[in-house]
């Protein structure tokens, strides 16, 4: 149940990673509203299936538009609508197993064409709404309720996964950070060009990994999440790259190009050179 | 008497220049004022392989290739044995004696199309020399040739005069070739020029042309047989301000992408083949959940799986009619001629934007390939319709009601949240029985929109009918005809809009004793569905991977009509 909708019944569970994504999202768009001028109905918001999927209906305050789409087709749709309205702000909420499992294919396309869209990935390392599945970024030898004998796969390394394919704005965050996840969120808007906004987001009915990230010093658990270096230059792609090859979760922007441009851009520059063709011409060429 | 039809088969290996032939002879005869209609068939490869191609010429409308053949030209041996039993009684072979030598054939001559044609100094000209050939024996005036190759290679380069004189001497060598061979095959008469303006063009691009005409403004398509045509004219003529034309990456990103555009205020279509049509399944269902208005073409060829990429069936209907999942039935037009691909193409956006959902055009290859002379179409007649457009404040119910509302587009007041899982009225998500039963129904009801498709009928008294769908319309058409002329009772039907079908052609067609419907595949899927609305349908089928010859059916036809008189008198 939200506030403006009573009929409506999903909810994420207490403590969900999510609940904090939602509130920097929130955040990050009233901020477009208020600092930018941009009216809600300008943003949009376009999500798969999947806990992370219901972020569409539960988001409070302005009302963006909303596609609550298909399993693993996020991106595609978000290119259509993007190339529809380039003035649009155009914003895709997955989970990992949307984005990294079955939407997988998408990413590369989108990364070479420089899409002018930000995603952002809810990561919680296992199929929550299907009720503790292995995903891609679940560990090596993990049992989940269809690893029952320890998962056979290797973890998915997103970050130089992403790197590697080209998307021109990577950035890693995790759901307790409201505020570092609303800042990075508005630089993800911002940038030219496909932007990922990657988030580590625990399940926790399926796999809790707060304590793993954030570290409890009474129980000697150092914490996988640490701050990137202040002097880390987010040019620079080798550097970033170093940071993703590293053991743990690294928070901040990782990497930035801004030099590339876009998709609309791109398409522009060859609609440009063209000559509109109008019907009549055009049959007048077959003409006998 | 002279002939008023001539047919002409090309045949031979891929990069022959087989299919030049065929389109040259058919360019060149169409610029007089013959109707012209061409046909071809190849293998799924670039070179090489067995590829055969057919031209049409007439002084009347053509509707479909031709049953018999009046001239065989044998590009090798293999050729001539495939097709020599389809030549007609008094029919003539040209083989290419550059390639295999015919002995003991009589009805055949040969000269090596190569050597000639390098003897004129253009090695390329081998085609020019055919159709030197072919215009003998029909005593077509060979300066009708000479100007279409004047007007095909006029081309502003330097070397333009030198390369039309190289072929018009390749087309002399050829006359002279047939002229000494002591062959004729009669003298073709006079073109009766049609009325009007016309364009020479095929399926493919009259179906591009008509979703133009409709005001595309977005195409997204994966490369795939037979539909890849319609990608590169939209990429080549689709582009400008607000308009673009994108390959995508799988079909999966076609249906999803154009679905994005539409949702943000565009027009937009795909198309593909079977196995594409098959991968958008999951894309078109969202559309017709989320109500968001979209063209899918399929661009039929044989099935199932990657089955015949490059031959014609039409197997695709039921899928076309039920692509996904759960309660869902998708419009459905069907063009069964290059000029019903224009008005498919215009119509199936009119229905889109209308009920604001996913519109199925189902071509064929037959039709894709099909170069053919039409009236050139009249874009006044075009009448192209836009979606209704929510233009109010926010707090809009986007999903209110029973039937069909105002749609919100992005960037406006009305935010609503578009989706594909059960939703209420303003989109969110729900698993209340009364709102599955309400927003079923509402996807139901749009349909009822669309009940203003045409029908074409003939001697609607007789209790027995005939009525194919699709690309067998013309073959139909002569057929039934054919019976018609022998006094057998049969009455005429035709749509190319199947679903929704148009009510009263359908209140008619429950009231005959026996609905014949010829269409190309093993399953008799239009019968079945015509059986599923209480039509005594039967399907007339067959599965070669070619079109109905009109004399087979006519005799089929003839056949089952028999049986059915026979039947009804014992009873």
């Amino acid at each position: 149940m939200t506030s403006k909708n009573p009929e409506y019944d999903f909810k994420w569970c207490p403590g969900c990673g999510d609940f904090g994504v939602r509130r920097a999202l929130e955040t990050a768009i009233s901020r477009r509203t208020v600092e930018m001028e941009v009216a809600p109905e300008n943003n949009v918001i376009i999500a798969g299936i999947g806990c992370s999927g219901n972020m569409v209906h539960l988001l409070e305050g302005d009302q963006p538009y909303g596609f609550h789409g298909i399993h693993g087709r996020s991106l595609p749709i978000a290119m259509g609508a993007k190339m529809g309205n380039p003035d649009l702000n155009v914003v895709v909420v997955a989970g990992d197993g949307d984005f990294l499992g079955i939407g997988l294919e998408h990413i590369s396309p989108q990364a070479a064409r420089n899409l002018n869209i930000t995603a952002i990935v809810m990561d919680n390392g296992v199929y929550g709404l299907t009720k503790g599945q292995s995903s891609p970024t679940t560990d090596l030898g993990a049992v989940t309720s269809s690893t029952p004998y320890g998962k056979t796969e290797d973890k998915l390394h997103p970050f130089k996964m992403y790197l590697s394919l080209g998307v021109s704005f990577v950035s890693s965050t995790m759901s307790s950070q409201v505020r570092q996840m609303s800042t990075i969120m508005s630089e993800a808007m911002d940038h030219p060009g496909f932007s990922i906004v990657h988030i580590q987001s625990p399940c926790t009915e399926y796999n809790n990994t707060f304590e793993l990230l954030k570290g409890n010093v009474r129980k000697g658990i150092p914490g996988l999440a640490y701050d990137i270096p202040e002097d880390h230059d987010d040019a620079d792609w080798d550097a970033a790259f170093d940071i993703a090859s590293n053991d743990g979760i690294p928070l901040g922007v990782l990497y930035r190009d801004t030099t590339r441009p876009t998709l609309d851009q791109r398409i522009d520059e060859v609609s440009e050179k063209v000559k509109a063709k109008s019907v009549a011409s055009l049959l007048d060429s077959y003409a006998i | 008497m002279k002939n008023t039809d001539f047919v002409v088969r090309f045949a031979g290996e891929g990069g022959q220049g087989v299919v030049t032939s065929a389109d040259g002879f058919a360019s060149a005869n169409a610029q007089v004022g013959y109707h012209v209609q061409t046909f071809s068939t190849f293998p799924s490869q670039i070179r090489g392989g067995p590829v055969w191609t057919q031209t049409r010429i007439s002084t009347e409308p053509i509707r479909s290739s031709g049953d018999d053949l009046d001239v065989l030209v044998a590009f090798n041996e293999y050729a001539y044995n495939e097709h020599k039993s389809e030549i007609r009684e008094g029919g003539v072979i040209i083989f290419d004696s550059g390639t295999f030598e015919l002995e003991g054939v009589e009805n055949s001559f040969g000269m090596a199309f190569d050597d000639l044609a390098r003897s004129t100094g253009n090695a390329r000209a081998a085609n020019m020399v055919v159709m030197g050939a072919l215009a003998y024996l029909v005593e077509i005036d060979q300066s009708i040739l000479e100007q279409f190759v004047t007007k095909r290679f006029t081309r502003g380069r330097p070397n333009d005069q030198e390369i039309i004189e190289s072929n018009i001497k390749a087309l002399t060598l050829g006359r002279i070739e047939a002229e000494n061979s002591g062959f004729m095959i009669g003298q073709m008469a006079d073109a009766i020029p049609p009325e009007g303006e016309q364009v020479l063009i095929n399926g493919n691009v009259a179906l591009s042309l008509g979703a133009m005409a409709a005001g595309i403004d977005v195409y997204v398509g994966y490369p795939i047989s037979p539909a890849t045509p319609i990608l590169l004219f939209m990429e080549n003529n689709l582009p400008g301000p607000g308009k673009f034309a994108y390959q995508s990456t799988s079909e999966i990103e076609s249906i999803t992408s154009i679905i994005g555009a539409a949702f943000a205020g565009k027009k937009a279509m795909t198309a593909t083949a079977g196995p594409g049509f098959t991968l958008m399944g999951e894309g078109i269902g969202l559309a017709w959940m989320a109500e968001i208005p979209v063209v899918v073409v399929d661009v039929q060829r044989g099935g199932p799986s990657t089955g015949l990429p490059t031959k014609t069936e039409q197997s695709d209907l039921l899928t076309a009619l039920y692509p996904g999942h759960g309660d869902m039935q998708m419009p459905v037009i069907a063009p069964g001629t290059v000029e019903e691909c224009f008005v498919a193409g215009h119509r199936a956006f009119a229905w889109a934007e209308r009920y604001q959902g996913p519109v199925v055009v189902l071509s064929e290859h037959m039709l894709s390939e099909r170069n053919q002379n039409i009236p050139k179409p009249d874009l006044s007649k075009v009448n192209s319709e836009n979606r209704s457009v929510y233009t109010g404040t926010n707090g809009y119910q986007r999903y209110d009601g029973w039937e069909l509302s105002p749609m919100p587009i992005p960037g406006n007041p009305g935010s609503y949240v578009a989706n594909g899982s059960e939703h209420d009225g303003m989109g969110d998500t729900t698993h209340l029985a009364d709102r599955h039963i309400q927003m079923t129904n509402r996807r139901f009801s749009k349909l009822k929109l669309l009940e203003d498709g045409t029908y074409e009928s003939q001697n609607t008294d007789a209790s027995i009918v005939l009525m194919p769908w699709g690309g067998s319309k013309g073959s139909g058409l002569s057929a039934y005809e054919e019976l018609a002329e022998e006094g057998v009772d049969l009455g005429w039907y035709y749509t190319m809009y199947l679903s929704p079908l148009p009510p009263k052609l359908l209140e008619e067609l429950r009231t005959k004793d026996l609905v014949l419907v010829p269409e190309l595949n093993y399953m008799g899927q239009f019968a079945s569905v015509l059986r599923s609305q209480g039509v005594k349908a039967e399907a007339i089928t067959q599965y070669t991977g070619l079109p109905f010859k009109v004399r087979e059916l006519a005799s089929r036809i003839r056949d089952r009509v028999g049986t059915q008189q026979k039947e009804s008198v014992t009873a």
